[in-house]
């Protein structure tokens, strides 16, 4: 039994990046690293997106951590979707870890989901999002205006139409919503 | 007089400059309108409506359309450091503001770098207030104390004690654990250097401090529902920036504005449903209750 999964392990694309070298994907915004995070994790990498380090930082950013063992095989996956990062760097220090608490507060007839600092509102009836608040980038205006009025399955996902990391956050409330109305 | 700079939820919308008033549910400007939602809509839509009572000039508008993209901001940041740098020999209109607040825009520390130091040689220097990514960018470039105002609501303020998160979505999480305790916050980004003079802080509980610690707390009215609506916190910081740019303190505007924002906000009878405008609506009402019970006071 053991022999077996240790075999399956060695299949799995899915690495361990603990104990490894670890490279970054640098792209030149945040929607292009969602749109690399879905493909990688389409194909079944275990990637993590990421806080850059310092020196590559600049106010609303967002990069995919790798095994930089797999770059190559990484790389070929994002050229054949046409979404190659602008640079690679290794990394040696941690990088920072975006929030992952999710806090929720039922109002009775709606409930409100916060990720980080987004905030997002359904009706439990109508499963239609009534509000979206918090955060400073952008599209905060510009997701909330594409979405509040629509069901949750009829709204366009965060991460389809937003850009910065505050639409990033927003997705993670839009999926812990689904998760929660879906139980 | 006060000017706004920020972005509205528009793709092409190009970059317009000049006074903003409200009509209806949208802000017009240069024969634009634009749906008053939240956002940099919201905040001059409420400073339109405090300036109204207080038969003070509108609000001089910096508008771009951006959606998240980052590339309307960065017209804007070059568009202002211009502005800035040519402030002796603009019409006065632009080189006298009593104050400027900067709100939705990409944060990004090399352009507001610049921004600043834009600012820093004018003549006049105006009352800087900051909010949304404008204040992330801000804190980010350790150049917090150059500003006389944040507005940041409870998960900023952590944010803005975390010194090393470089947008509130990387806030670490035992200080985000703290955010029951205001004060520790508090004195946290004063002691890192990431706060302004002055900081109003919205919540469940609004807050004004200073170095020195909270001076004031404004917590009724209470309406629960406020937390869940977007628009709330935008439509605070232009109440505020109105009082401001009349020559109020900043103390003093900031917790006439927290009282004002929760007046209208009760006025408004709230679900979680509610848009922001039908908060605004009630604004003049409200603000003129709480500055008659100041004048009493």
């Amino acid at each position: 039994m053991f022999i077996l999964d240790f075999l399956k392990q060695m299949r799995s694309k899915t690495l361990d990046t603990q104990n490894i070298d670890r490279g970054i994907l640098v792209f030149e915004n945040t929607s292009e690293v969602i749109q690399a995070e879905n493909i990688l994790k389409a194909e079944g990498w275990k990637i993590r997106v990421m806080g850059p380090p310092p020196e590559i930082r600049s106010g609303c950013d967002l990069v995919i951590e790798i095994p930089l063992i797999e770059e190559l095989n990484i790389l070929r996956s994002l050229e054949k979707a046409k979404a190659l990062p602008l640079e690679i760097v290794p990394v040696s220090s941690p990088l920072l870890k975006p929030v992952n608490l999710f806090f929720s507060k039922d109002f009775g007839k709606y409930l409100m989901i916060r990720a980080a600092n987004m905030k997002l509102t359904i009706d439990k009836e109508t499963k239609k999002i009534v509000n979206i608040s918090g955060g400073g980038c952008p599209d905060v205006p510009y997701l909330a205006q594409e979405m509040v009025g629509k069901t949750l399955a009829a709204a366009p996902a965060p991460r389809k139409i937003g850009h910065t990391l505050c639409g990033y956050a927003l997705q993670l409330a839009y999926e812990e919503m689904t998760r929660q109305c879906s139980l | 007089m006060f000017a706004v700079a920020g972005t509205v939820p528009v793709q092409d919308f190009p970059l317009v400059t000049g006074k903003v008033f409200l009509e209806d549910d949208s802000i017009c400007i240069l024969e634009r309108r634009i749906p008053v939602n939240r956002g940099t809509p919201a905040l001059l839509a409420a400073a339109i409506k405090t300036c109204e009572v207080l038969d003070q000039d509108a609000p001089f508008g910096y508008l771009i359309g951006d959606i998240g993209l980052g590339d309307g901001s960065r017209m804007l940041y070059e568009y202002l450091i211009k502005v800035f740098q040519q402030s002796g020999s603009i019409s006065k209109q632009e080189a006298d503001f009593q104050a400027i607040t900067f709100h939705y825009l990409q944060p990004d520390v090399d352009w507001h770098n610049k921004v600043l130091f834009a600012i820093e040689e004018m003549a006049k220097q105006p009352i800087l207030i900051a909010d949304a990514g404008f204040m992330y960018a801000a804190k980010m470039s350790g150049k917090a104390k150059k500003y006389d105002l944040f507005t940041p609501d409870i998960g900023e303020l952590a944010f803005l004690a975390d010194e090393k998160a470089p947008h509130p979505f990387y806030t670490r999480g035992f200080i985000l654990h703290e955010k029951d305790r205001i004060p520790e916050l508090i004195e946290r980004a004063y002691k890192y250097k990431n706060a302004a003079s002055c900081l109003l802080v919205k919540g469940k509980q609004d807050y004004v401090a200073d170095q020195q610690g909270i001076l004031a707390t404004i917590d009724s009215p209470m309406e629960e529902a406020m937390e869940a609506m977007g628009g709330t916190g935008d439509t605070l910081t232009g109440i505020a920036t109105a009082l401001i740019g009349t020559g109020m303190k900043i103390m003093k505007a900031a917790t006439i504005a927290a009282r004002v924002n929760r007046l209208a906000g009760y006025y408004a009878k709230p679900t979680p449903a509610t848009q922001v405008m039908e908060i605004i609506e009630h604004i003049p009402k409200a603000l003129v209750k709480v500055l008659g019970e100041n004048e009493e006071g």
